[in-house]
């Protein structure tokens, strides 16, 4: 009897310090998180790119320069270890399902701007051992966080669009346009790739190539929006008009369409 | 027993070397001067009270980051109800103007070194 009592009072006594441990833990935890009222929401985010305007140069120009200064991307003059977020393939190269041996030599290199595809089966998210990259369920965006990443490149290899880089040495002094500071910069060692612009998404604004394209090219160049709304401007257009997708074959279900 | 002299001698010996940091710096040293930082000026109260802020900024910092990238949600509720952006850069930084003499003086006193700003880099450029 007293032996138990003696333990009861020691098992207590720990609870009861133990959780007062907790009290600063439990205090975190009950904090509110929310998204600004300005953002911009969707289901299920697409693209639709103009073929025929985004052959121009001075177009898909702006909308790279766009989303390089927006991102801090640097340009390190090397070919073999370029950080490339949206850029240009020649149209054998980004589309080889596509071409065959009467396929005219003009129409093989003409150039189409290419980015992340936030596949609806991303094979980068499947092969990632930290969940460093993954899809937002709310909305369909293959993000990237920075902070699991720990550089195995795993996605890279998965990827079959090429839409990722790894970072082999600090990028920090090949940023030629200026660092800005309400964007982070990357380190060595990590891969990185387009995210469809969550940052600005979160505040209210379109992607920043979206509206760069747009600005120089004229409306609808690159046609931004919820493909799960049926009334989108996106989802009228993939009705109204003969899309391609890049290596349809391969079963990722990309989401970025090209308009032919 | 022969030689018990030299033996206690020698233990003695051992005792005050292998613990001359304890009572060295015990008798002679001086605490180490505390870091004074600079508080931001025209503010009265961090995003929480300043002793949370003391023991669980990185707590809080690492679920930051989480909701930020991983949830998409950006905006702090404070326990008394202040809305926060919750950034290194654009909230942290904002009020803290100089990391140099705030999170890095308390930092370099407790010999932390937070890899953040690898990336994160300070508008200060410190
Ligand atoms: C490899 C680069 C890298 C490192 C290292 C890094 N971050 Fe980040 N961090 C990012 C990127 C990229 C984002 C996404 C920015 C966005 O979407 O606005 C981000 C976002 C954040 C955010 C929310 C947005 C903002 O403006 O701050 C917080 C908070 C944050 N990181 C905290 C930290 C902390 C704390 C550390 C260190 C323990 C750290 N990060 C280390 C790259 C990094
Ligand atoms: C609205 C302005 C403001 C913002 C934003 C802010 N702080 Fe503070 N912080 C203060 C003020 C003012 C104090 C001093 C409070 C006092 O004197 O008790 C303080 C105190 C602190 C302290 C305790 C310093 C000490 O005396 O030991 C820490 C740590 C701290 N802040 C970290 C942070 C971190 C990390 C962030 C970002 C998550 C942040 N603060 C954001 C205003 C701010
Ligand atoms: C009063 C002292 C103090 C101040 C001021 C302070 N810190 Fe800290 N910070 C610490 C201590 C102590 C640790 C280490 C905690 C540990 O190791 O458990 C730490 C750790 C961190 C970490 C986690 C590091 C890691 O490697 O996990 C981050 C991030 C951080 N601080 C950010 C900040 C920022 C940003 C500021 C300025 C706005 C700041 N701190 C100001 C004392 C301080």
């Amino acid at each position: 009897m007293d032996e138990s009592r003696r333990n009861f009072l020691k098992i207590t006594g720990t609870g009861v310090f133990g959780a007062l441990w907790g009290i600063p833990v439990l205090r975190a935890v009950g904090k509110a998180f929310e998204s600004s009222p300005k953002a911009l929401k969707a289901k299920r985010w697409a693209m639709a790119l103009d073929m025929k305007r985004l052959g121009r140069d001075d177009v898909r120009a702006a909308a790279a320069k766009a989303c390089n200064s927006a991102h801090n991307i640097p340009d390190l003059g090397i070919a073999e270890e370029e950080v490339k977020w949206i850029w240009t393939e020649e149209y054998e190269a980004a589309f080889p399902t596509q071409v065959d041996k009467f396929t005219p030599e003009q129409m093989r290199k003409q150039p189409v701007l290419v980015l992340c595809n936030h596949c609806d089966r991303p094979p980068c998210v499947r092969v990632c051992p930290t969940k460093a990259t993954f899809k937002r369920e709310e909305d369909g965006i293959v993000m990237m966080d920075m902070h699991r990443c720990i550089g195995c490149r795993y996605c890279m290899a998965a990827c079959p669009y090429g839409s990722r880089s790894f970072n082999w040495r600090d990028p920090k002094p090949f940023v030629r346009q200026g660092i800005r500071t309400d964007y982070p910069t990357r380190t060595k060692g990590v891969v990185e790739k387009c995210t469809l612009c969550a940052e600005r998404l979160a505040r209210g604004e379109n992607p920043a190539c979206v509206d760069a394209a747009n600005k120089v090219g004229g409306a609808g160049t690159i046609v931004f929006g919820d493909i799960a709304d049926p009334n989108s401007e996106i989802s009228r257009v993939l009705r109204s008009r003969q899309t391609v997708r890049r290596k349809p074959s391969l079963g990722t279900s990309p989401q970025v369409y090209y308009l032919l | 027993m022969y030689d018990t002299g030299k033996i206690l001698a020698g233990l003695v010996a051992f005792i005050v070397v292998a613990t001359f940091p304890l009572w060295f710096t015990n008798l002679f040293g001086s605490p180490s001067a505390r870091p004074v930082l600079e508080l931001p000026k025209g503010e009265k109260k961090c995003v929480e009270d300043t002793e949370y802020m003391r023991h669980w900024h990185m707590n809080m910092l690492d679920q930051w980051r989480n909701e930020v990238v991983r949830e998409g949600k950006r905006m702090y509720v404070s326990s008394d109800g202040r809305k926060f952006e919750m950034s290194l850069n654009k909230n942290c930084l904002k009020c803290h103007e100089s990391r140099a003499k705030f999170c890095d003086r308390c930092h370099n006193y407790m010999a932390v070194d937070p890899y953040c700003w690898d990336c994160h880099v300070t508008p200060t450029g410190e």
